[in-house]
């Protein structure tokens, strides 16, 4: 057993003003790093497979500082951080997909998001034909009265492409396993050799839900490794962009949940106050989504005074519509029957796996990338941060309910601050290789973005990593023991993104 | 000449009621869509619906037997016989003596029986989930819907459904708690056997929440036709049912003469509209509840048919 290396923990003042210094381990050290993680002193942020070998961002949540670290493959192989810290593994499996690399010792070899039908393998390392796969294999299920139930991967409702294999013993879940890579895309690939404007582009376009979190999380990263001093008003307008995508996302939610318990009152209720906050974006910014308005540098739409007085309007009219269907869902037996105590994820995993946003929060992970890895603007505005300790279908709903109210009132301080001048700052490529790290709280929870220019200012490497690679594998354990019929209910509470996943 | 003009009324009672029920049904949803600030479809849709499918394709399996091909129309007809069986605008019908409370139970137990085969028939898992539901209901809905209809027959002493009716319009009737008892434990039966919220949603796209969708995912064409409309009729005859016992107004005897026929049906169509419109209501309002408390809400309902029943041999024995 050796000794954990010593890694470079950065501030997030510091890391988000300037480009990120890697700390390189040997083998040992990187295996060491496993154990850490194994006994929970440290967060895995992301893992991800970067020439000459494996890159892995950490969280200290003690201290509050974040180090990236790498080791170099010897051999096309480095050790696994999945063997001894479960979080990690689909994470390499997605690796190996990627680039070929193999991991020592790994538990779960299979491949991930390569399902045999790419034309090439390994697109990121050069990517020679594919030789085809072997049929995937479904862990193996033994015992008295099973039966399966495949799910997917196309779906009866418009909601994007997943398989779910239930082992069931009558109504009651046995094990779920899932399937993803149905919406793989190939960003990683497409991100490399490109420029900037157009990463930015890429960025926005990996999970549609997301699109502001996921833009400003690579105009993060590209501002700190080109250190692009971003003018204040552009924060400000960031944060109300992002604000509102996570008022239009929880309003969204909170109504398919309550459909999912054929509850539809509430989802067409909740559904007309999403749809007026996206109108509401589409006045003030020009697009409903605000796809493409957060740029390295800055944001290209500015909000006038109209659009500024639309945005109160509409937060007013939200605060006097919204708590009606708080006390709906409060006072509506039949549905507190079905979200109350369905579901249960146990804090304990929520914290091995490091769960974002409204998973973790929900299960007593006390984690908010806005408070605890600060970045403007949100230095400079209250931030609250909701808790519970439940975990189940209901905490989760709780936690979207308390985060509207969050960011009604963040939106408000926003605009009430909002100082005047330019939007953006033109980045200048500085003629040598650096590195940013990005690190946003979207919706669904921190999103992880980390890039690497080369000397022409052009990507060389660009992971983008969704909360969700930490949530998927959780809903596969909160469903045990649940019977099937609760699944669409747990499921819609997790709201996981398979877009953003499947890059 | 008097034959003919009895046949001819039991004719209209059984093409009336296939007519209407695609028109409740979508009533039903033209309400639920008000009542969740959509615009909905005409309540004219079911009608196009069925159109459409009788015009399209029938998709097999290829592991489909004859039990599946057969089973809709088998379906069909069950349940549209127990439906013109029930009195809708008149009573006394040239074929009421086999309108018996009991048939009626029997012909829908037989029409269940063969959904839930022809759900495991191809071998689908939505299917095998969809049936094994299905009769998990079904074993708590019948023995209450008996006990109703024994709760009624014994107050009326009698189960044929005509006679019933009579009774009820006299006053002989009074006001009796079992009879109360037996209306809340035929509403819950109602909704049961209807795969109504909160047993079933009938609107819901989730393979894995679905009771009577997702023994019929794998059927297409006429053969879905059929089952559409078998379950449109199931919830004609129930809604006609309730009110046929206990808001007994307008059905004339079948010698009424063609005023009485004319009001009885008038009255008739008030009590579907207003049954539909209290559906949609109640859908509306409450959410779905765990597939294994169906059993606890039927077996309320069971329980209620049971007192109905021994309420009554109790205050007859003082």
């Amino acid at each position: 057993m050796s000794r954990p290396p010593k890694l470079l923990w950065t501030r997030s003042r510091d890391f988000r003003a300037l480009p990120f210094q890697v700390s390189d381990v040997p083998p040992a050290g990187w295996t060491a790093l496993g154990t850490l993680l194994a006994e929970g002193k440290i967060t895995l942020l992301g893992l991800w497979a970067e020439a000459p070998g494996v890159a892995m961002a950490l969280y200290d949540p003690a201290t509050r500082r974040v180090a990236v670290t790498r080791v170099r493959s010897r051999r096309g192989a480095v050790p696994s951080i999945g063997a001894s810290h479960p979080p990690a593994q689909r994470l390499e499996r997605a690796a190996a997909d990627l680039t070929g690399l193999r991991f020592e010792n790994a538990p779960d070899p299979r491949p991930w998001l390569d399902h045999g039908r790419w034309d090439i393998a390994h697109p990121l390392a050069g990517g020679a034909p594919h030789p085809g796969q072997p049929p995937y294999a479904f862990l193996p299920v033994k015992g008295e009265s099973l039966h399966q139930v495949p799910v997917g991967p196309v779906h009866a409702g418009t909601i994007e492409p997943g398989h779910f294999r239930f082992t069931a013993q009558g109504e009651t879940v046995v094990r779920l396993e899932e399937r993803l890579g149905y919406v793989h895309k190939g960003i990683e690939r497409l991100m490399q050799g490109a420029d900037l404007a157009r990463g930015a582009e890429l960025a926005g376009r990996v999970s549609g839900d997301s699109t502001v979190a996921y833009a400003w999380a690579f105009a993060q990263a590209a501002e700190a490794a080109l250190e692009i001093e971003v003018p204040a008003r552009a924060f400000f307008l960031r944060g109300i962009m992002a604000e509102l995508e996570r008022l239009a996302n929880h309003l969204g939610d909170f109504g398919a949940i309550c459909n999912d318990a054929a509850f539809s009152m509430m989802l067409a209720q909740a559904s007309v106050l999403r749809e007026e906050v996206l109108r509401a974006a589409s006045d003030c910014f020009g697009h409903r989504f605000m796809r493409d308005r957060i740029v390295p540098g800055g944001v290209t739409a500015d909000l006038s005074a109209e659009g500024a007085s639309r945005l109160r309007a509409l937060l007013d009219r939200i605060r006097d519509r919204f708590p009606v269907l708080v006390d709906l869902y409060d006072n509506t037996a039949s549905l507190l029957d079905r979200t109350v105590g369905t579901g249960w994820l146990s804090p304990t995993l929520a914290g091995q796996f490091g769960a974002g946003g409204f998973v973790g929060r929900a299960s007593g992970r006390d984690y908010d990338t806005r408070r605890d890895l600060r970045y403007a603007p949100y230095d400079m505005v209250q931030v609250e941060v909701a808790g519970r300790k439940e975990g189940d279908v209901n905490a989760r709903v709780w936690i979207r309910i308390k985060e509207v109210e969050h960011s009604l009132g963040l939106i408000t301080q926003m605009l009430n601050t909002l100082p005047a001048g330019p939007i953006l700052a033109e980045p200048v490529s500085l003629g040598e290789t650096r590195s940013g790290l990005g690190l946003v709280e979207g919706f669904r929870g921190d999103i992880l973005a980390w890039l690497s220019l080369d000397a022409d200012g052009r990507i060389a490497r660009c992971h983008m990593r969704d909360p969700s690679w930490f949530q998927w594998p959780l809903l596969e354990a909160v469903i045990e023991g649940n019977i099937i019929a609760d699944f669409p209910l747990c499921n819609k509470s997790f709201n996981c993104s398979y877009s953003g996943h499947d890059l | 000449m008097e034959l003919i003009g009895n046949l001819l009324l039991q004719g209209v009672q059984m093409f009336l009621v296939l007519v209407l029920a695609p028109g409740l049904t979508g009533l039903v949803r033209k309400a639920k869509a008000r009542l969740t600030r959509r615009r909905g479809a005409s309540v004219l849709q079911p009608y196009r619906d069925l159109w459409r499918l009788m015009q399209k394709e029938v998709i097999l399996a290829d592991n489909a037997s004859w039990l599946f091909r057969v089973s809709p129309y088998m379906i069909v007809a069950a349940t549209w016989v127990a439906a013109s069986l029930v009195p809708t605008f008149a009573i006394g019908l040239e074929f009421s003596w086999t309108a018996d409370f009991i048939a009626i139970v029997a012909l829908l137990g037989s029409a269940r029986f063969f959904l839930a085969l022809a759900g495991m028939d191809v071998g689908t898992s939505f299917g095998g989930i969809g049936s094994s539901r299905e009769m998990m209901i079904g074993a708590f809905a019948e023995p209450a819907m008996l006990l109703v209809v024994f709760t009624v027959s014994l107050v009326a002493g009698s189960t044929q459904l005509s006679n019933v009716v009579a009774f009820m319009q006299s006053d002989a009737v009074g006001v009796r708690v079992s009879l109360a008892m037996a209306l809340v434990a035929l509403v819950i039966v109602a909704l049961a056997e209807n795969a109504r919220i909160p047993v079933d949603n009938p609107a819901t796209h989730l393979e894995l929440t679905m009771v009577h969708e997702a023994m019929v995912l794998e059927y297409s064409g006429r053969h879905l036709a059929m089952i559409e409309l078998a379950a449109s009729l199931k919830l004609l005859l129930y809604v006609a049912l309730i009110g046929a016992i206990f808001l007994p107004f307008g059905i004339g005897p079948a010698g009424t003469g063609f005023a009485g026929l004319a009001a009885g049906l008038v009255f008739f169509l008030v009590k579907l509209v207003g049954g539909g419109l209290l559906l949609a209501v109640l859908e509306t309002s409450v959410a779905k509840m765990r597939v294994f408390r169906v059993a606890e809400f039927l077996g309320a309902a069971l329980m209620l048919g049971l007192l109905g029943t021994l309420l009554l041999f109790v205050s007859r024995s003082l």
